[in-house]
């Protein structure tokens, strides 16, 4: 391993030169200013597994977050990412540590956790996005998705050319079960409707028994799932399982005719290159109603509950993008009645899985 | 650093009378931190990692690259920005793992309590339980020639194990307990000899029958979760019962506040280091591994059954694995068992023993210093990447698994008995 001399010369030239070629920039003008100007309201994130920037559900709480801090100079915002369940309690007590005000838990396996430690700071608030927490001093955020996915199912029908649909999810908890129960309702309501017959893979809703990947970062478990549903004759495919369902769209996009429907976001800002193959989103509204609990959080509220519906928003169907044109016109006029009806009561879309249900 | 040694040693030795001088003992110092003994090659490992560590902070902060784009017109902004930000990572490592400065401030103020001070020793130790325990179980089984990768598997049968008896005994804590940890311990012995008997009677390598091990115990877990006997009653997850109360590790400082989390278990970790160091160095069975590992044939020469003890060890081992189990699933706060808990233990338990040397005490020092890595990191963020730490880890282990790059690096002395290299035999 003796390296001669003037081969380390020779190195320790050619290094220099590099770094002389990249750093003889001009240097800015000091201090380009900054507001230092200390924030009294510290509110902290903790994310589920996958990372602050998953494109789906952790960045779109962390993007209602930092609009919170846009909205308000006087609060200050940070987050701690969980690469698994064990981290969810260091991170939340170590959120408690670092003095923030406001801690918000994302994702409905967080909610057992988010609940003991809020239970022991009695004086701090905390929110559980996606989980009904039962702890006094914890803003519950819940969607009912069943009520957009129903809109998605009635629209997964319409559009099917082999009758058979799918759904599958990523674990089984409340908050992945409850885009499915509304999916199959909205085909069953299209099958009645239009007299079809259109077949559900992968959920059960009387036994509430389907298909589950047991993981939400799994995409080649979600890209396999898939295909074995599209061998099964599925044409449209609708995973919920955060991350692992870029599995579903990546198999989707590779046999021809075949669409998924994305959930929690619209998948055509996250998932751009696979818009093609996106029939529409199944979204939550997280970003709006992060914002709108770290604000209210900042002017006192301790505790409550927010459940996005339709009528406020806290849940949609997204643009049909790329399927403008293959949704028929009639069709859209019936989602938009379909959506005034579940608005105004008319129709009732039940999942065990609804919030307060 | 060797030019300073070698300037030390050029003076001429004192001596009084005309025998063969002794060194003075800066001079046996200088020269034992210039070679590549076994210790040196560690201590300089964890430096290089923490250099590697500063440069990859440096390289991946936007506002400190910006400020290199001018090193020329202003050094000064770069050198202090970068070493703004490695220092601040660093110290809030520490801060995270061990002693955190603003907590101290606010308990001179009153506003913080003594339990709010130990919590980031309390993490360490908490993540370091089960590392203790798995290192163990791998350190063990090389001291006999065995590589034993199915530690992660040893330990979802234990967990396993301390679950089923944890919920399905009603019995006071004293028998309980107890009890459910000897679950734990079997079921990873039972597991764990396996890849030994197999080893023993048909010649099949432990490393790959551990390893097909570990899949089939993970799948299992999956399914064992999903049947009515162990799935929880009031979640619809995938996650088990809670075992009793009375079958609940105690925490070691829970009357200094409830979020002090490190448990018994730990106590267990340090009992089992104690034990396996008196294992080896000074029973008949630990000689028989020892024997084995240095030379199976002789060892077989001299009348040792050597199926017998590749058996034994791997049994022994799987039971330090499956007391790691037994630590996760008894440990309060996870309310039940996920497909997430056993987490990557078993795996992190060949880089601890091999950072430990195989050696208790080694062992028992590598899973706190990755203990306090985990902790620091979770607790730094976002400030520093989390991934900060898995990077530290495996520079560490990169560079104790090769310690001829460490001397060619370092330019440091080869020792009189040669370079340690930590192997497995017949691999």
């Amino acid at each position: 391993m003796a390296v001669k001399p003037y081969k380390m010369a020779l190195a320790g030239v050619a290094a220099t030169g590099m770094i002389a070629l990249t750093a003889c920039g001009e240097a800015p003008d000091e201090d380009g200013g900054g507001d230092d100007t200390e924030a009294s309201f510290h509110a902290c994130m903790v994310t589920d597994s996958g990372g602050v920037d998953d494109k789906s559900f952790n960045e779109s709480s962390w993007n209602g977050m930092v609009a919170a801090e846009e909205a308000n100079p006087d609060i200050e915002v940070s987050y701690k990412e969980s690469s698994n369940e064990a981290d969810f309690d260091p991170n939340l007590l170590a959120s408690v540590d670092d003095g923030c005000d406001f801690i918000v838990g994302v994702g409905g396996l967080m909610t057992e956790n988010v609940t003991a430690i809020a239970e022991d700071n009695p004086d701090l608030a905390f929110a559980s996005v996606d989980g009904v927490s039962d702890a006094p001093n914890a803003y519950s955020i819940e969607f009912d998705t069943a009520q957009s996915a129903f809109l998605a199912g009635y629209l997964a029908a319409a559009q099917t050319e082999s009758g058979t649909v799918a759904t599958w999810g990523g674990i089984q908890i409340p908050a992945v079960t409850i885009f499915m129960d509304g999916f199959a309702d909205g085909i069953d309501h299209h099958n009645e409707a239009k007299d079809t017959d259109v077949k559900l893979l992968g959920w059960d809703v009387e036994k509430q028994e389907g298909s589950f990947l047991n993981s939400f970062e799994d995409t080649a478990g979600g890209k396999s799932l898939t295909e074995t549903f599209i061998s099964q004759g599925a044409d449209i495919i609708m995973p919920v399982a955060g991350p692992a369902g870029t599995g579903a769209v990546t198999a989707a996009a590779e046999t021809d005719d075949v669409a998924a429907i994305w959930v929690d976001v619209d998948g055509c800002e996250s998932l751009a290159e696979y818009c093609s193959v996106l029939l529409t989103s199944v979204e939550k509204n997280l970003a709006l109603s992060v914002k709108e609990a770290v604000l209210a959080a900042y002017d006192g509220t301790v505790g409550g509950e927010y459940i996005g519906t339709l009528e406020n928003d806290g849940v949609s169907l997204a643009p049909y993008h790329e399927f403008e044109d293959a949704v028929s016109d009639e069709t859209k006029e019936e989602i938009e009645e379909l959506k005034a009806g579940i608005i105004d009561g008319s129709i009732t879309v039940e999942s065990p899985a609804s919030p307060g249900a | 650093m060797s030019a300073e040694t070698e300037a030390s040693s050029a003076g001429p030795p004192e001596t009084d009378d005309g025998t063969e001088p002794r060194p003075p003992f800066m001079v046996m110092f200088g020269r034992y931190l210039t070679e590549a003994n076994s210790v040196m090659v560690t201590v300089y490992s964890l430096l290089m990692a923490f250099v590697i560590g500063a440069i990859l902070l440096i390289v991946s902060d936007d506002a400190v690259r910006g400020t290199w784009s001018y090193f020329f017109s202003r050094p000064t902004d770069a050198l202090s920005a970068s070493w703004d930000v490695v220092s601040s990572a660093y110290v809030s490592l520490f801060e995270g793992a061990v002693l955190n400065f603003n907590t101290l401030d606010r308990f001179a103020a009153g506003t913080a309590d003594f339990g709010d001070i130990l919590r980031p020793i309390s993490e360490t130790l908490t993540n370091a339980t089960p590392l203790v325990l798995t290192g163990l179980a791998v350190g063990l089984a090389f001291r006999a020639g065995l590589f034993n990768i199915g530690a992660q598997g040893q330990l979802i049968l234990g967990m396993l194990g301390a679950l089923v008896i944890g919920f399905t005994i009603d019995a006071p804590a004293i028998v309980h307990l107890p009890l459910a940890v000897l679950a734990g311990a079997i079921a990873g012995a039972a597991f764990g000899a396996i890849p030994g008997l197999l080893k023993a009677q048909t010649g099949a390598h432990e490393v790959i029958s551990s390893i097909m091990l570990n899949n089939i115990a993970a799948l299992f877990l999956v399914w064992a979760i999903s049947t009515e006997f162990l799935h929880s009653e009031t979640r619809s997850e995938l996650v088990t019962r809670p075992v009793n109360d009375s079958a609940v590790l105690p925490r070691l400082l829970g009357p200094l506040g409830a979020h002090l989390r490190v448990n018994a278990a730990l106590l267990l970790a340090f009992a089992a280091a104690i034990l396996v160091w008196w294992l080896l160095s000074r029973s008949t069975f630990g000689y028989r591994i020892r024997a084995v590992g240095f030379n199976e044939h002789a060892s077989a020469t001299a009348g040792m059954h050597i199926g017998r003890t590749y058996t034994t060890t791997m049994g022994v081992s799987g039971a330090l694995a499956g007391l790691a189990g037994a630590a996760l699933a008894l440990g309060v706060g996870s309310g039940g068992v996920t497909t997430n808990t056993a987490l990557e233990y078993g795996f992190d338990g060949i880089t601890v023993a091999l950072l430990g040397r195989a050696n208790p005490g080694g062992i028992v020092a590598a899973a706190l210093l990755f203990g306090a890595l985990k902790a620091g990191a979770l607790s730094a963020q976002p400030a520093v990447p989390v991934d900060i730490s898995t990077l530290l880890q495996a520079t560490i282990v990169l560079f104790i698994a090769a310690p001829a790059l460490v001397k060619a690096l370092l330019r440091l002395r080869t020792p009189r008995g040669g370079l340690v290299t930590l192997e497995a035999k017949g691999w």
